[in-house]
């Protein structure tokens, strides 16, 4: 068969759209490969009761690359912001919530927390340049991976002595200790010691939280500071803006084409096979999808050594958060928060202690009693996503461990239940104005967004998942151990996140290829 | 033998080297300085010499190790060099170990790679598989690791010659190991022990067997990231060449001490017992000579601390000596109590049913923690400020094997808990919430643990003494009772530790050098923190070590 496709790309979440827009800009054809009738994958808007729709799996922007957004000009192509800067409010079980721009309960605090953010940007941004470059191997003879490694210890170096000792000090260490270093105020540690652990399968008292912190510092360097926003629309709008530029640079995309199989030929991949039997050929394929599904799936391990299968197979990729959204019939109250504060980010997470706890459960296999969550309002700053007068609620909520003991089916409502008496504490009547409720799990994140696991990162984030043993070495560098198939989901370096960094990445190693 | 080795006449004000404490890497140190001619004087608070690695006789006729328990890490080149067996030092190996089940069964353990395959084989046919490719695997962590520990960790932000010529040492060194083995080591040095061993193992027994070394004097879970390397740690040993093997010093671990002592001795060193140093004496920013508790003043243009960094700055030295951000960061230096200790004097030998008769499983390390779950959930109840409800144990009868230990027919045994907090959340009004009746409750909990696998055993008890970690700051002086004088940590190793900055044994004032298990490569009974202290010292004196 002939290829009409110089790449074809396998999955249109942000990343595979990312990653098809610079292969197409770079003048390539280019075919992108979606199963669902939407695109986006985890960055979609979508309907969750009659009316109301909400951001279903990632919920805010604070980490989508700057670089990116001007070099496939997405503001040209409809990505507009409904919200500036969104603050972040500490909800506390006395009524008395701390915004972090200000966190005043103690002057100690309020002292410290300027110098701390400060030197914490200043390490992150050291972080980025390594955020943004394709891991390099180690022991090769080739100049590009010395040089990877060079830039790599430059960035790090030029911090000075005093910062690069305390980034090399702080990065094993865990956000629990860190927090307690600086900071006196239950509220203000939880908080932050929370940030740490949004989205991964830590507590705040594992080792390597500081790492997931930093981590998520420098994406938002990257994405011009410290800053979470909402898109008009929803995330949806960053796919709507993805796949327009995409297509404006030439590429094709289909739609409810899923991908049955990775064709391969004389250890080569040549193509795709889709469910509907039809082959479609390629000079190469990249795969936003999540590893598991990949290499085990959709490659076949047929066509792996058995080494790599077993990293493959050990990658962690079970996911802990879930996702709560809430159909209202009227904007609920917070106790003791201004109502401007509303369009920010409301956290449950009231003690450092508060947060281990909730993560303690979800170790053998138990959602949390009293579970930790980042709940923002969508509909505050954007009314379009609900009926006039009405609100959507949406909320990550952790821990939630993919594998629960006796299944999600018989604890879905139950842990659904636990979650709202966790908002209600801080919001009384917010039951009342409950119209519909959805609960994602990650067993429904697996099965809506086709990420095995059901995890936003597509497997954890930790230091022996990063860099270059993301996600598995002899995978790391984009390139899978077949000619012609390469990685651009958030499984690769430098992982999840709505950032465009991995599909980005990919495209720049492909076309280095070519 | 406190007496014997006191000087008593007219004793001598000066010297080459005074060190601080004589645990067993003061003792290494003071050996190394001595051997190079230096004066070298060892001050030790307590009556007795040896920190953590003593013999005490606490109930008639039987001789406990009653803090570190065993043996395996102490350095060969340091055995070697100081001469300790002609000292008198004679470590014996384990016969045997076993882990026992909650359902009756059991893992038993030995020291012969093909013989702990099969028993591994009666409980999982892949993991009896998977053992070949763990043991060489962790095998080869250790080769890497090894000549690291006897050098002193480079500052990755210093531009000196010796520090990038150390880099480039470790670079070398781990690009020899070539690509893939490269990634293993990145990925083991920062994973938890937990998904470490789920890499190689399905049986859980077999799992929480090989988890017990990454949590045994450490404030944090099998879970938690970076205990793969605590599991290391505890590999690192070699008995006659039998790497990771572990043994019992005979005449219990005071042995080694005294070996240390002895050597020293023969070299012309002096040691005062019961002589506390109050403070570390300092004259225009270098260090002079130290002052003990009743006033009495030595001087040396070298003062070392064997004490752990906490004790050190914060209590023997004088804040306005120090940099106000190094003083911040010996408080941040995490030092953190986990860890109690049982010794038992028992009438007989206890009845452990679960266990063949006449197998070696006796002879060597036993447990009765049986899932990693189990492990972790111990380690969750420290977290709360509890000692855990179900604590891992690591107990051994070494009287069984060294017949010095007790008497004829009777049997010492030492028993190891983790976890146990420094500061108990709900407990006494004491200082750290322990007082006797919260000391016995934990041992009760101790007890009851190891009477369920042994029917007879509470009435074989003659004597036990429970130690808190309360109970070992107070006696041995080691913060928080904290057994590696600091946590093992990615925060706190190699460069990191103590203090980035100060990994290569000097502190911020002239003079005054740190030789205990707070520096690298860190604590158990291995000396090396002792004999690098020594050569750097050495070194800035332009002496050969």
């Amino acid at each position: 068969m002939a290829a009409r496709y110089d790449h074809i790309v396998v999955g249109a979440g942000h990343n595979g759209l990312v990653c098809a827009a610079y292969l197409a800009k770079a003048g390539k054809r280019v075919l992108i490969l979606e199963a669902s009738d939407r695109l986006g994958g985890a960055s979609v808007t979508r309907d969750f009761a009659a009316g109301f729709s909400v951001s279903a799996c990632a919920h805010l922007l604070g980490q989508f690359q700057s670089d990116i957004v001007r070099d496939l000009g997405l503001a040209r192509h409809g990505l507009r912001f409904v919200s500036g800067p969104m603050p972040t409010a500490a909800l506390s079980p006395d009524g008395r919530p701390v915004l972090l721009s200000a966190p005043g309960r103690s002057a100690a605090d309020a002292d410290a927390y300027p110098a701390f953010t400060a030197r914490m940007h200043r390490l992150a941004r050291s972080l980025l340049p390594i955020l943004g470059m394709a891991p390099p191997r180690l022991g090769t003879d080739a100049w590009s991976d010395r040089r990877g490694l060079l830039r790599m210890a430059w960035s790090v170096r030029r911090l000075g002595r005093t910062d690069m000792r305390e980034l090399l000090r702080i990065i094993g260490m865990n956000a629990y200790d860190l927090m307690e270093e600086h900071f006196e105020s239950a509220l203000l540690k939880g908080a932050l010691g929370f940030d740490a652990v949004l989205g991964t399968n830590f507590g705040p008292r594992s080792p390597g939280t500081v790492l997931t912190l930093l981590y998520r510092m420098a994406a938002e360097a990257g994405a011009g500071g410290p800053r979470a926003v909402q898109p008009e629309g929803g995330m949806g709008a960053v796919a709507d803006a993805l796949a327009k530029a995409a297509r404006a640079a030439g590429a094709e995309i289909r739609r409810e084409a899923p991908v049955e199989r990775i064709l391969v030929k004389d250890d080569r991949a040549i193509g795709v096979v889709l469910a509907s039997g039809e082959e479609v050929a390629a000079g190469s394929v990249v795969s936003s999808a999540d590893p598991h599904t990949t290499f085990m799936r959709l490659l076949g391990p047929e066509h792996l050594d058995t080494g790599f299968v077993r990293r493959i197979k050990h990658f962690r990729h079970k996911g802990l958060a879930a996702k709560l959204h809430l159909a209202l019939d009227g904007l609920p109250a917070f106790s003791g928060l201004d109502p401007s504060t509303l369009g920010g980010r409301l956290l449950i997470a009231p003690s450092l202690d508060y947060v281990e706890h909730a993560y303690n459960h979800a170790k053998y296999g138990e959602y949390s009693k009293a579970p930790a969550l980042e709940i923002t309002l969508p509909t505050v700053n954007d009314p379009s996503l609900a009926p006039a007068g009405k609100h959507v609620l949406s909320a990550v909520v952790q821990y939630a461990p993919y594998d629960l003991a006796g299944g999600w089916e018989a604890g879905r409502e139950r842990f659904t239940d636990i979650v709202i008496d966790t908002i209600e504490h801080h919001a009384p009547g917010l039951r009342s104005l409950i119209q519909a409720r959805e609960l994602l799990t990650p067993v429904d994140i697996e099965r809506e967004f086709r990420i095995a696991g059901g995890h936003w990162h597509h497997g954890d984030l930790a230091f022996d998942q990063f860099f270059m043993v993301r996600p598995v070495p002899g995978a790391a560098q984009y390139r899978a151990p077949v000619a012609g198939l390469y990685l651009c989901g958030a499984g690769a370096h430098p992982g999840g996140g709505v950032m465009g960094l991995a599909g980005r990445n990919a495209a720049a190693k492909m076309l280095e290829a070519a | 033998m406190t007496a014997s080795l006191s000087t008593t006449a007219a004793p001598q004000r000066r010297f080459d080297a005074i060190i601080v404490g004589a645990g067993h890497n003061g003792l290494v140190a003071a050996c190394y300085l001595a051997k190079a001619g230096l004066s070298v004087l060892v001050l030790e608070r307590n009556d007795y010499i040896g920190g953590a690695a003593v013999s005490r006789q606490l109930y008639p006729e039987f001789t406990y190790s009653n803090c570190s328990y065993v043996c395996s890490l102490l350095r060969p080149e340091i055995m070697r060099e100081l001469e300790l067996p002609r000292h008198g030092l004679q470590i014996i190996p384990y016969e045997g170990g076993c882990t026992m089940m909650r359902d009756g069964g059991h893992l038993a353990l030995y020291d012969n790679h093909d013989a702990l395959r099969r028993e591994i084989g009666r409980h999982s046919k892949r993991d009896a598989e998977a053992y070949d490719r763990y043991s060489r695997d962790v095998m080869r962590q250790c080769k890497f690791i090894k000549p690291l520990l006897m050098r002193s960790p480079p500052d990755p932000t210093s531009f000196k010659p010796r520090d990038i010529m150390e880099l480039l040492y470790l670079a070398k060194r781990f690009n020899g190991m070539g690509e893939e083995r490269m990634y293993d080591t990145i990925r083991f040095w920062t994973m938890s022990a937990a998904d470490f061993l789920d890499e190689y193992f399905e049986s859980e027994i077999v799992k929480a067997h090989f988890a017990g070394s990454s949590i045994i004097g450490t404030a944090l879970g099998p879970r938690s990231p970076g205990t793969a390397y605590v599991l290391l740690h505890h590999y690192m040993g070699d008995i006659d060449d039998a790497v990771g093997a572990w043994g019992f010093a005979r005449g219990g671990m005071g042995a080694v001490t005294k070996a240390l002592a002895a050597s020293f001795q023969e070299k012309g060193g002096t040691i005062h017992t019961g002589a506390g140093v109050e403070r570390i004496l300092t004259r225009n920013g270098r260090g002079v000579g130290v002052a003990l508790t009743d006033g009495t003043e030595f001087y040396a243009r070298t003062v070392i601390s064997n004490m752990d960094v906490k004790r050190t700055f914060l209590q023997t030295m004088d804040a306005k000596d120090l940099p106000d951000e190094f003083l911040r960061q010996v408080r941040n230096f995490k030092i953190r109590g986990s860890s109690g200790k049982l010794n038992i004097a028992l009438d007989g030998l206890p009845e452990v049913p679960a266990i063949p008769k006449g197998a070696p499983c006796t002879r060597g390390d036993m447990h009765v923690t049986d899932t990693i779950e189990m492990m972790e959930r111990a380690y969750d109840d420290w977290k709360d400020g509890f000692w855990s409800r179900a604590p891992y144990i690591d107990m051994l009868i070494p009287s069984q094997i060294d017949p010095t230990m007790a008497p004829d027919g009777k049997h010492y045994m030492s028993v190891f808990v983790q976890y146990c907090p420094y500061r108990l959340a709900n407990g006494a009004p004491t200082e750290t919430g322990w007082d006797d009746t919260q000391r016995k409750a934990f041992g009760d909990t101790v007890i009851d643990t190891i009477a369920r696998h042994s029917p007879n055993f509470k009435d074989l008890i003659l004597h036990a003494e429970i130690r808190t970690p309360w109970d070992i700051e107070r006696e041995v002086g080691l913060t928080e009772g904290n057994i590696f004088q600091g946590e093992l940590t990615m925060d706190q190793l190699l460069f990191n530790r103590p203090i980035p900055g100060y990994a290569q044994y000097r502190t911020p004032v002239k003079g005054v050098y740190m030789c205990g298990s707070s520096t690298h490569p860190g604590g158990g009974v291995m000396g090396a923190p002792g004999h690098n202290a020594a050569r750097q010292v050495l070194g800035d004196l332009r002496l050969a070590a």
